[in-house]
């Protein structure tokens, strides 16, 4: 009897990529921005893939991250279906919008916006107002775990909106950026860079949908947030995509003086998702708050890091994620309040629930806090168990018959966290796409 | 036409609580149920609404003929009981008026709808009658509200719901006198011929708002003693040690 000697099995990933996906954006990209491609993609083949026994990589299944190949979107000729999909599936009040089909911009529409705001796509924004770009863009390097994918992200052509709001403008209303990708293993890099001058206000709700069901893109999306001088961001991303897409977003707020930022992640599909966020009150009177609501089912797995950094005095900021877990679904949630030195009187809460619907569903999560100053006020915690049988009882002891009871909880658990964003019209659409989700599980 | 029980046993892990209990609610009466603690009074109202912890062992409880035993939680709400909870939930993200809503939609048959107008112009009403301000309707249901807000939230179900028979249980628990005249004016203004109260009370202050028909006094797991109204007085009187020693010497 002979036996056949295999060899050991390889890690079974591919390179990702063997080159830039890079294409022609139409715009002249300035030198700075281009030097930052090339180092992004320097850093890209330097940096190791992420290893589970890094701490950022914990309880996470790097099965669903070993990429193959990532593939180039290529062009796009079906552009009617995606505008039709998207006038179907968006917030309709929002005073200002644009469409991206697998990162090439479809439609935008900005003119309601007050004159002296400045949004238009990252590209155009580069070439411009490159000065401007250039002082807020990719200011914070990623920091919990996914160096490798920002320098992915930096080295490769993007898409996305900068958003510029002058000293004392409000924007009353919401500005929708909806993403609309399709295609196999297909890298889409989206990149959104708000800022928020003095005593200025803008809201912002970033969407992403996937084409089909069987499509599988893999984004790869930073955030930029910076508000000043008591301006006030609201960015709130929702992604609703299909089945087999992976999807990234890499988050940082830096919060001046008197200003406030609000992240929010929502997340409904996909099979693997991971955000990263990271805040920064730099100076006194800087507020963060950073929430998520997400309702996991099959397999999906969620991956959240979060960071809290406090590093001036009189600094808030609050931390609410949730997670609805059904079937075989997973979580991770791992947030750090850093308290730097001289940040005394740090107000900082971090909180993490978790409810189970089924028995096989699992939620990690890892809270944790380091303190470096005086007269600190600090709390994390997570919690995780079943919807409360006393809750459902309750419910049903009013007519409400046990499925429906369940759903309505498991609705008003998300809800609690939807219900911290401002804008009626935004809350409204996520809630009726979370009540959908629960109504398919 | 009656909210009867009879003969009725129940065990919490296998501790049996309530041991014979027989009682019957016509329409149209309020019937009080007084006892000392461990009688047994909060493990009858979630026995008749079908709590799971309890396990009925012996004996019937019905509405109109109709045996509840058998029916699930819900289904004895849309069958006409109501049970006002000593301490109601939280559910927190679900707003009143979007649980209240639920509550009567499950009534309806499939396909039709409550309609939106009409059911807020009847809460709304409902809820000036209560005085309850606007504001509970956005609200989480129950969550932050104080002890007698959500005394006043069961009111509040109970008359949206408008069942026909309702079981009060304590009711009158952490409730201060405005409180608690508003509440029981709730109550009356639903006493009706077509509708029966079961008045679940430790101490007699609630019965000189809403007046009884018939008291009973629970003890040890059965009904030991029933007369009219001034029973409840005697007993605040004597104490429950009155009863306790009538026992004994029977």
């Amino acid at each position: 009897m002979s036996t056949t000697l295999t060899k050991p099995e390889m890690s079974a990933h591919g390179e990702w990529v063997s080159e830039p996906l890079r294409r022609d954006v139409g715009a002249e990209l300035p030198d700075w921005y281009q030097q930052i491609q090339a180092d992004s993609w320097h850093n890209f083949l330097e940096t190791p893939e992420p290893v589970r026994k890094d701490e950022n990589w914990r309880f996470a299944d790097l099965k669903k991250i070993r990429f193959e190949r990532i593939n180039p979107v290529g062009s796009l000729n079906e552009q009617g279906s995606f505008v039709e999909r998207f006038r179907s599936n968006r917030v309709d009040s929002a005073i200002g919008h644009c469409l991206f089909a697998n990162g090439h911009l479809i439609e935008s529409d900005f003119s309601q916006l007050p004159d002296d705001v400045i949004a238009c796509e990252i590209n155009e924004a580069l070439a411009n107002h490159s000065e401007l770009v250039k002082e807020h863009f990719m200011q914070d390097p990623a920091r919990l775990g996914s160096q490798k994918f920002a320098a992915l992200h930096g080295a490769s052509t993007l898409c996305g909106v900068f958003i510029h709001v002058p000293k004392n403008v409000v924007i009353d209303g919401v500005i929708e950026i909806h993403h609309v990708n399709s295609g196999e293993n297909t890298g889409i890099f989206p990149h959104t860079l708000i800022v928020a001058e003095a005593n200025s206000k803008v809201s912002v709700f970033e969407n992403f949908e996937t084409a089909g069901k069987g499509d599988s893109p893999i984004t790869v999306g930073m955030v930029d947030l910076d508000a000043r001088d008591g301006g006030k961001i609201q960015y709130a991303s929702f992604q609703n995509n299909g089945p087999n897409a992976r999807h990234m977003q890499i988050n940082a707020s830096r919060v001046g003086r008197d200003s406030a930022v609000k992240n929010c992640f929502v997340n409904l599909g996909s099979m693997w998702v991971r955000n990263e966020a990271v805040s920064r009150m730099m100076e006194p009177g800087a507020d963060s708050q950073m929430f998520s609501a997400n309702l996991a089912n099959g397999t999906e797995e969620y991956d959240q890091r979060t960071l809290q950094l406090h590093e001036a005095q009189h600094t808030t900021s609050d931390l609410l994620y949730k997670n609805a877990l059904y079937d075989d679904a997973r979580t991770i949630f791992s947030g750090l309040i850093q308290v730097g030195k001289g940040a005394h009187h740090t107000d900082s809460y971090q909180t993490c629930r978790n409810m189970l619907g089924s028995d096989t569903a699992e939620a990690n999560a890892m809270p944790g806090l380091e303190i470096d100053a005086d007269q600190v006020k600090c709390s994390h915690g997570s919690t995780s168990g079943p919807i409360s049988e006393e809750e459902i009882f309750y419910l049903m002891a009013r007519g409400i018959p046990a499925e429906r009871a369940r759903r309505m909880i498991s609705l008003g658990f998300l809800n609690e966290v939807i219900q911290r964003l401002e804008g009626d019209d935004v809350k409204e659409f996520i809630f009726g796409k979370v009540e959908a989700k629960f109504r398919a599980i | 036409m009656s909210l009867k029980i009879d003969n009725l046993h129940a065990s919490v892990e296998d501790i049996e609580i309530l041991k014979g209990l027989t009682l019957e609610i016509p329409k149209g009466e309020v019937h009080a149920i007084m006892g000392p603690n461990g009688s047994g009074k909060s493990t009858l109202s979630k026995v008749i609404a079908g709590h799971e912890d309890y396990e009925v062992t012996e004996g019937s409880v019905t509405i109109d003929g109709e045996d509840i035993l058998e029916m699930e939680i819900d289904e004895r709400s849309r069958a006409g009981l109501f049970l006002a909870f000593q301490y109601p939930h939280e559910v927190p993200g679900v707003s009143n008026a979007n649980f209240i809503r639920a509550a009567l939609q499950s009534r309806l048959p499939d396909g039709e709808e409550i309609d939106a107008v009409a059911y807020y112009k009847d809460l709304y009403a409902k809820m000036d009658e209560l005085e309850m301000d606007r504001k509970f309707t956005g609200r989480s249901v129950n969550e932050g509200f104080s002890g007698g807000e959500k005394k006043r939230n069961e009111i509040l179900q109970m008359m949206m719901l408008e069942p026909k028979y309702c079981i009060m249980d304590e009711t009158d628990s952490g409730l201060d006198i405005d409180a608690l005249r508003v509440v029981a004016k709730g109550v009356n203004a639903m006493r009706s011929p077509d509708r029966g109260f079961l008045v679940i009370t430790h101490y007699q202050r609630l019965l000189d708002y809403i007046v009884p028909d018939v008291v009973h006094v629970l003890y040890d797991g059965k009904i030991v003693k029933s007369g009219e109204k001034d029973l409840a007085l005697e007993l605040e009187e004597k104490g429950y040690d009155w009863v306790k020693t009538e026992l004994a010497a029977a």
